[in-house]
C-alpha cells in the first residue's frame, strides 16, 4: 500500500530544500521524468483494475500536479531571487552626471529682431533690407542731407578710399563716395525707388529695416557697429497721430506692458518734417529702470528712445514719388538699446565679443520663438 | 548751450519757474539737457563779518577768527587766508555746507588744537571764478547773516541742446521769442538805440569775396579801457559755461550768447591798411587764438589787411590782433558769411567754434546793425572811448522763404485740428508774415524753413505736440498676413535650427584687422578696406565670418572655456560688378576646443576628452542643410574648401559640379598659427545665396505616402576596394544599383590592415531592401545582390569571400 501523502510530504519537503536550479532539475528528473518514480506511479495505473483505477487515479494526479505546482513554485522563487541578486550588482550611481548635450542659444539681437519682426507683421509691415555698404546719396543726399549739411558731420561716417567710389546713382549730381551706412534709413529711399520701379508709380508701404549700421565712435555706450531698426509709412492720408499709435502699439507689444507713456518732443533730422524726437516713460523698480508707468510723477523719469517723424517731402521727391500725392512716417531705433531695456544687459560692448558664458546667460533657446499667441518675449 | 533764467529774463517777462519753463522748453523742442540751480550749491554759505583776528598759537600761517554770521553768537573759525582781518565781510560756509569744489562737507573741527565751526571761503572753492590767493571779500554794507545765494542773486541755469535747424535759439533771445509764443511770458525786445558816429571810420573795409563774405559792416571806437569785465557780466558767462577774459572779449561773447550773433574785435594798432574779406591764398598761414597755426587754401574765406591774414572768417580770429589788455582803440566786425564756405572750411581746417556753429547753420542776415550798435553801446558803456561812423561793404542776403500754406495741413500732416486764427497767431508770434491768402514769409531769422511742412512744425509744437492724439494705422481685414520673404524665413530657421544643436550664436564685427581678412580673401577680387577705420582691427571688412568667430574662440579658449560650439549668420562683404558691393548672407559654425570633457564613463572614448574633427563639421553642415531644405541626398562632397582648411580634411557640399552650398572641414594649421588658436578646430560656412529655394514651396499637401505593407530586409556585403576609392562613391554605387528595390544602403565598417591586401581596403555595406506587393523570393535576392555586386565592381570593388 503505497502512502501517498507520505510521497507528498517528502518530495515538497526535498523540493523546498533544493539549493539551485540544478538540484531542482534533479528532483524534477526523478519525480516527473521519464523515469520518475511519480510518472512510474501513472504508469502503474494501466495495470490496475476498474475499480482499483478508480480509487488510486485521482491520488496519484494530485500526487503529479502537487509535485509539478512544488517544482513550479521553487523554481519561480529562486528565479526572482537570482534576478534580484543580480540586479543588485547592476546598482548605478545615478548621482553622477549623465552626457550633456550641448545648450545653444540665440543672440539677443536677433531675438528682439524676430520680436520686432513677428509685431509689425500684425500690423502689417514686411521687413526690408538694404546694403550696408552704401554710397553717400542714399545714405545722404537723398535724406536731405546735401554735400554741404552740418548733420553729415554729425555721423561720424566711416568712408572707403577714392578710389572705390564708383558712379552708383546715375542721376546724381556728383561722384558718389562709398561708406558704411551710418543708419538704416537708406532702406527707405531704396524701398520707395523699388515701389516706383515695380508699380510704376506710388503704393502703400509699410516696412521695417533692421541690420548693422556703423558710426566712428566707440566708448562705453557707443560702439562702432550697431543694430538700428527703421520703420517706414507711407499712404495717402498718414500723419503724426498714426505715428504716435503705432510707435505706442509697437512698445507696448514689445514690452508686454499697458502702461507704457510716450512723451513727443519736436525735434530735428533733416529726412523728416517735422520730427519727433520720442521719450518713454519709466518707474525705478528693484533699483533699476523699468519702462512704464508716468513720466512725470515723483520717481518716475522720461528716457529718449528713438527719433521719428513726417518724411520730408524731398525725400519722398528723391526716392521717385509724388509728394503731393503720397506722405508718411518714419522712425529708427536702436535694436540693441531695446534689448538690453527689455532683458537688462547693461554693457553693450558684450553685446559682440562672443563669450560662450554671457551668451549662454542673455541668450534664447532655439524654443524661445516669438509668437503672437504666446507673447513675443521670453521671460527669465 | 548754458543760460541762466536770469539772463532768459532780460528778453522775457514772465512769471513762470525753472521747472515750468524748462518744461516748455523740452515742448517746443529745445531739449533741456540740465537744470541746475547754484542756489543748491550755495546752500549753508552765509555773508558773515570777521570781528576779531588772533594769530593760531601753534602755526605761523592760520589765524582764528570770530566771525559774526547774523544770529548774534560769533562762531571761531580757522582761517588760512592772508587776507582774512577783523572788519572783512565775506562768506562763512558753516558745519553741514557742502563745499562746491571738492564737494567735502564741512564739520566742526579741531585744526592744530583750536576748535573751528566753520570755513571763510575763497571765490574757486564756491565755483564762482578762480581766484584763490584769499577769501571772498564783499562790500561792507553786504547784510551779514543773509544767505550768500540770495545776496548774490543766483539764478538757475539751463543747459540746452538746439537742434542744428534752429540757429536763431543759439541765442537766448530767440529762446525767449519761442517761449514767448507758446505763451510762456511777454518777449522784450532789446532796446536798440544807435551810437552816433564822432568821426568816420579811420579804417577801409571791403569785402572782396562777395560769395564767401556777401556782407561786412565795422566801425572803430578810440579810446577805450580793456580790463576786466563787470560782475554782472562775469556772472552771466560763467552761468553760460564760459570763461571770462576782458570786457572787450567778453561783450562779444554776450552778443553771441544772448542773440545768436558772432561779431570779432581787432587791436586796431596791430592792422595796416585796408580790412579786406577775400580768400585766402594757396599756403597762406594764420596763427589762431586757440594759438595753433593754420595752412589756408584758396576755398577759405579770411579777413586779411595788406599785411597778414587776421581771422579765419566766421570760424576763429587771429592771435596777432586780437584785444588784450593795453588796447586803447578796436576795430569791430559783423559780417554775414556764407554757410556752406564755413562748413566746409571748418572741416577742411578741423576746427570747430562757438562761431562756426552759428555762422553754419545761418546767423540772422538782418542782425548786423543791430547786433553792431548793441555792441558799440556796451562797449562804450563799459570801456568808454568814441565810436566812429559804421561802415558797410556789401550787402546780406536777405531774402527769405514764401510759403503757400493751407491752415488744413496742421491736420492732413501734423493729426491736430488748430483753428486757423491759432495757427494764424502762432506764425505772427515767431515773426512770420502770414498774408490773407495764407502766403507765409519767414523772417529772417528762420533759414530753416523750407516748405509747407515746416509750418505744420511750427504751429504743432507751439500749440503743443502732446495734444496730437493717438490713431490707429488703418487694418486689413482678418488675421495678418505673412510678411517674410523666403530668404528671411531661411535665416530665422536656420538660426533655430543651429541654437538647437547645440551651437551659441555670436554677432561680431563686421571690419576685422586686414591681416585676418586677407588670410580668407580667397582671392574674391579685393577686400573693402575702410580709409577712417576706428582702429587697425577694424579696417577690412569681413569676406568671411570665420576669422571674426576663430578670434571670438580664441578670447573663449583664453578665459579658460572647454568646449567652443559658435555661429553667426551674416554678411560677408565682397566686391560685385562695377565697385558694388556685393553682400553675402552665410551661416559659420566653429568648434574649437573639446567636443566632450574627460568624464567618469570609461564607455565613452575610455573617459577622454575628445577634440572636434572634420566629421562634427559635416554633420552641421549636413543636418543645417537638409532644415535649409537643401537636397541633401543630392549633394556631392568634392575638395577645394579652400586654403585656409587641412587639405585631407575638407570639402565643399556640391549641388552639381559649380553650386558650392557649403564647405566644412577641419582648419589648416597655418589658420591655427595665424590666429594663434590650439587646434584641432573644425569649422563650416553655408552660403545662404545658393540653396535653391525649398521644394514645394507652393502648397501645403505632401507628396502622398503610404507605409509599406511588407517589411524591409537587409543584406550586408563587404567589398575589397582600391584604397584611395571614396567610400561615397561606393555607396552611391550601391544605391543606384536597383532603384525600385534598394531604399537605403550604409557603410558600417571600414577596415585596412591584417588579412586587407596592400593598397586595398575593405567597406562593409549593409543594403536595406524594401519589397513591393510581393515577399522577395530567393530568386529576387540573388538578383538585386548580383545587381548591388555588378555596380560595384565597376569601381573596382570585389566582394570579399
Amino acid at each position: 500500500m503505497t502512502d501517498y501523502t507520505a510521497l507528498e510530504q517528502e518530495a515538497g519537503a526535498r523540493i523546498a530544500a533544493a539549493q539551485d536550479l540544478a538540484a531542482l532539475e534533479a528532483l524534477r528528473v526523478e519525480y516527473l521524468g521519464k523515469q520518475g518514480s511519480v510518472s512510474g506511479l501513472l504508469k502503474t495505473l494501466g495495470t490496475m483494475t476498474p475499480e482499483e483505477r478508480q480509487e488510486k487515479a485521482p491520488k496519484i494526479q494530485h500526487l503529479r500536479q502537487s509535485v509539478a505546482d512544488a517544482l513550479a513554485q521553487k523554481k519561480a522563487a529562486m528565479e526572482a531571487a537570482e534576478l534580484e541578486a543580480r540586479l543588485a550588482t547592476e546598482k548605478l550611481d545615478l548621482t553622477l552626471p549623465a552626457p550633456e548635450a550641448p545648450r545653444g542659444s540665440v543672440h539677443p539681437v536677433s531675438q528682439v529682431m524676430d520680436e520686432l519682426a513677428e509685431i509689425f507683421a500684425d500690423l502689417g509691415f514686411s521687413v526690408a533690407t538694404g546694403p550696408e555698404i552704401e554710397d553717400d546719396w542714399h545714405n545722404f543726399t537723398a535724406l536731405n542731407m546735401p554735400e554741404s549739411h552740418p548733420a553729415r558731420a554729425m555721423h561720424d561716417t566711416f568712408y572707403f578710399p577714392h578710389q572705390d567710389h564708383a558712379q552708383r546713382h546715375t542721376d546724381g549730381p556728383q561722384g558718389h563716395r562709398t561708406l558704411l551706412r551710418t543708419h538704416t534709413s537708406p532702406v527707405q529711399v531704396r524701398t520707395m525707388l523699388s515701389v516706383v520701379e515695380k508699380n510704376g508709380g506710388g503704393a502703400p508701404i509699410r516696412i521695417i529695416a533692421p541690420g548693422r549700421v556703423y558710426r566712428s565712435d566707440s566708448d562705453a555706450t557707443h560702439t562702432p557697429m550697431f543694430h538700428q531698426v527703421e520703420g517706414l509709412v507711407i499712404d495717402r492720408d498718414i500723419h503724426l497721430g498714426h505715428l504716435k499709435w503705432t510707435l505706442e502699439t509697437f512698445l507696448k507689444a514689445f514690452f508686454e506692458r499697458e502702461d507704457i507713456v510716450l512723451r513727443l518732443r519736436p525735434s530735428y533730422f533733416p529726412f523728416t518734417e517735422p520730427s519727433v524726437e520720442v521719450d518713454v516713460g519709466f518707474a525705478i523698480e528693484n533699483g533699476k529702470r523699468v519702462l512704464g508707468g508716468s513720466g512725470d510723477a515723483p520717481g518716475h523719469g522720461w528716457m529718449e528712445l528713438l527719433g521719428s517723424g513726417m518724411v520730408n517731402r524731398r525725400v519722398i521727391e528723391m526716392s521717385g514719388l509724388d509728394p503731393d500725392e503720397w506722405q508718411g512716417f518714419a522712425f529708427g531705433v536702436g535694436v540693441d538699446r531695446l534689448a538690453m531695456l527689455k532683458y537688462g544687459m547693461d554693457d553693450l560692448r558684450a553685446f559682440f565679443d562672443g563669450d560662450v558664458r554671457w551668451l549662454r546667460h542673455y541668450g534664447f533657446s532655439a524654443f524661445d520663438q516669438p509668437t503672437l499667441s504666446g507673447g513675443v518675449g521670453a521671460r527669465a | 548751450m548754458k543760460f541762466s533764467l536770469a539772463w532768459l529774463k532780460q528778453y522775457l517777462e514772465t512769471e513762470a519757474g525753472a521747472a515750468e519753463i524748462a518744461a516748455k522748453l523740452n515742448a517746443l523742442g529745445i531739449e533741456v539737457e540740465g537744470l541746475e540751480d547754484p542756489a543748491e550749491k550755495l546752500a549753508g554759505f552765509r555773508v558773515a563779518r570777521v570781528l576779531t583776528a588772533a594769530p593760531h598759537p601753534n602755526a605761523d600761517k592760520l589765524q582764528v577768527l570770530t566771525v559774526d554770521h547774523g544770529d548774534g553768537q560769533p562762531l571761531q573759525v580757522v582761517c588760512g587766508a592772508p587776507n582774512a582781518r577783523a572788519g572783512l565781510v565775506g562768506v562763512l560756509g558753516t558745519a553741514g555746507a557742502v563745499v562746491p569744489a571738492g564737494g567735502f562737507e564741512l564739520k566742526k573741527s579741531a585744526i592744530r588744537g583750536v576748535e573751528s565751526n566753520g570755513m571763510m571761503c575763497s571765490a574757486r572753492e564756491l565755483e564762482l571764478g578762480d581766484d584763490h590767493a584769499g577769501i571772498i571779500e564783499l562790500p561792507e554794507d553786504a547784510p551779514v547773516g543773509t544767505a550768500f545765494a540770495e545776496y548774490r542773486g543766483t539764478s538757475p541755469v539751463f543747459d540746452v541742446a538746439i537742434t542744428p535747424n534752429r540757429p536763431d535759439c543759439m541765442g537766448v533771445f530767440g529762446i525767449a521769442r519761442d517761449l514767448a509764443a507758446a505763451g510762456m511770458g511777454t518777449l522784450k525786445p532789446p532796446r536798440i538805440e544807435p551810437v552816433a558816429g564822432a568821426f568816420p571810420c579811420p579804417v577801409e573795409i571791403r569785402t572782396d569775396d562777395p560769395e564767401g563774405c556777401p556782407a561786412f559792416y565795422g566801425r572803430v571806437i578810440r579810446g577805450v579801457r580793456n580790463g576786466p569785465s563787470p560782475e554782472w557780466l562775469q556772472s552771466a558767462l560763467r552761468d553760460a559755461g564760459q570763461r571770462p577774459i576782458s570786457a572787450l572779449v567778453d561783450l562779444t561773447n554776450y552778443l553771441m550768447l544772448g542773440f545768436g550773433r558772432p561779431a570779432h574785435a581787432y587791436d586796431l594798432a596791430k592792422l595796416s591798411g585796408a580790412v579786406v574779406a577775400r580768400r585766402a591764398r594757396e599756403g597762406e598761414q594764420v596763427l589762431a587764438l586757440n594759438e595753433k597755426t593754420y595752412t589756408l587754401t584758396p576755398e577759405m574765406t579770411v579777413i586779411a589787411d595788406e599785411r597778414q591774414v587776421h581771422d579765419i572768417a566766421g570760424i576763429m580770429g587771429g592771435e596777432d590782433s586780437g584785444v588784450s589788455e593795453s588796447t586803447t582803440d578796436v576795430l569791430l566786425e559783423i559780417a554775414y558769411f556764407n554757410p556752406e564756405r564755413i562748413g566746409a572750411t571748418g572741416r577742411a581746417l578741423g576746427l570747430a567754434s562757438d562761431a562756426r556753429t552759428r555762422f553754419e547753420r545761418g546767423v540772422d542776415p538782418a542782425f548786423l546793425d543791430h547786433g553792431l550798435e548793441l555792441l558799440t553801446a556796451l562797449i562804450v558803456e563799459t570801456c568808454g572811448g568814441e565810436a566812429s561812423e559804421v561802415v558797410r561793404a556789401g550787402t546780406p542776403p536777405l531774402e527769405t522763404a514764401r510759403v503757400a500754406y493751407d491752415p488744413l495741413l496742421s491736420a492732413k500732416l501734423g493729426g491736430v485740428e488748430i483753428a486757423p486764427a491759432e495757427q494764424r497767431a502762432i506764425l505772427e508770434r515767431l515773426g512770420f508774415a502770414v498774408a490773407e491768402d495764407w502766403t507765409v514769409t519767414a523772417p529772417t531769422w528762420r533759414p530753416d524753413i523750407d516748405g509747407a511742412a515746416d509750418l505744420v512744425e511750427e504751429v504743432v509744437r507751439v500749440h503743443g505736440i502732446d495734444r496730437v492724439e493717438s490713431v490707429a494705422l488703418p487694418r486689413g481685414e482678418g488675421v495678418a498676413r505673412p510678411t517674410a520673404t523666403p530668404e528671411q524665413k531661411l535665416e530665422r530657421r536656420l538660426r533655430r535650427a543651429a541654437a538647437a544643436r547645440g551651437l551659441n550664436e555670436a554677432v561680431t564685427w563686421s571690419f576685422i584687422p586686414p591681416a585676418d581678412a586677407d588670410h580668407f580673401a580667397d582671392g574674391n577680387g579685393g577686400l573693402w578696406v575702410l580709409e577712417n577705420p576706428i582702429s587697425e582691427d577694424m579696417k577690412a571688412m569681413r569676406p568671411s565670418l570665420l576669422p571674426g568667430l576663430l578670434s571670438a574662440a580664441k578670447r573663449n579658449l583664453d578665459r579658460g572655456a572647454d568646449g567652443v560650439r559658435l555661429f553667426e549668420i551674416g554678411r560677408r562683404y565682397l566686391r560685385g560688378d562695377a565697385a558694388r558691393s556685393d553682400e553675402r548672407l552665410t551661416l559659420a559654425v566653429l568648434l574649437a576646443g573639446e567636443r566632450e570633457p574627460r568624464g567618469w564613463d570609461q564607455r565613452r572614448n575610455g573617459g577622454k576628452a575628445q577634440a572636434f574633427d572634420a566629421f562634427d563639421a559635416k554633420a552641421e553642415a549636413l543636418a543645417l542643410l537638409a532644415e535649409a531644405g537643401a537636397p541633401v541626398d543630392k549633394l556631392q562632397v568634392m575638395g577645394e574648401a579652400g586654403p585656409q582648411f587641412h587639405p585631407g580634411q575638407s570639402a565643399t557640399l556640391r549641388l552639381g559640379p559649380k553650386t558650392v552650398l557649403a564647405r566644412f572641414g577641419a582648419l589648416h594649421p597655418k589658420t591655427l598659427e595665424a590666429f594663434d588658436i590650439e587646434g584641432p578646430v573644425a569649422a563650416v560656412e553655408l552660403f545662404l545665396d545658393a540653396i535653391p529655394a525649398r521644394k514645394g514651396g507652393g502648397g501645403f499637401a505632401r507628396v502622398a505616402y503610404a507605409p509599406p505593407a511588407l517589411q524591409a530586409v537587409t543584406r550586408d556585403f563587404a567589398f575589397l576596394v582600391p584604397a584611395e576609392l571614396p567610400a561615397g562613391e561606393l555607396l552611391r554605387a550601391v544605391r543606384g544599383a536597383d532603384k525600385a528595390n534598394i531604399v537605403d544602403a550604409r557603410v558600417f565598417d571600414v577596415f585596412a590592415g591584417q588579412g586587407v591586401p596592400e593598397g586595398k581596403k575593405s567597406v562593409a555595406i549593409e543594403a536595406k531592401l524594401q519589397p513591393g506587393e510581393k515577399t522577395y523570393t530567393d530568386e529576387d535576392l540573388k538578383g538585386i545582390s548580383e545587381r548591388i555586386v555588378a555596380a560595384a565592381a565597376k569601381l573596382g570593388a570585389e566582394l570579399r569571400g
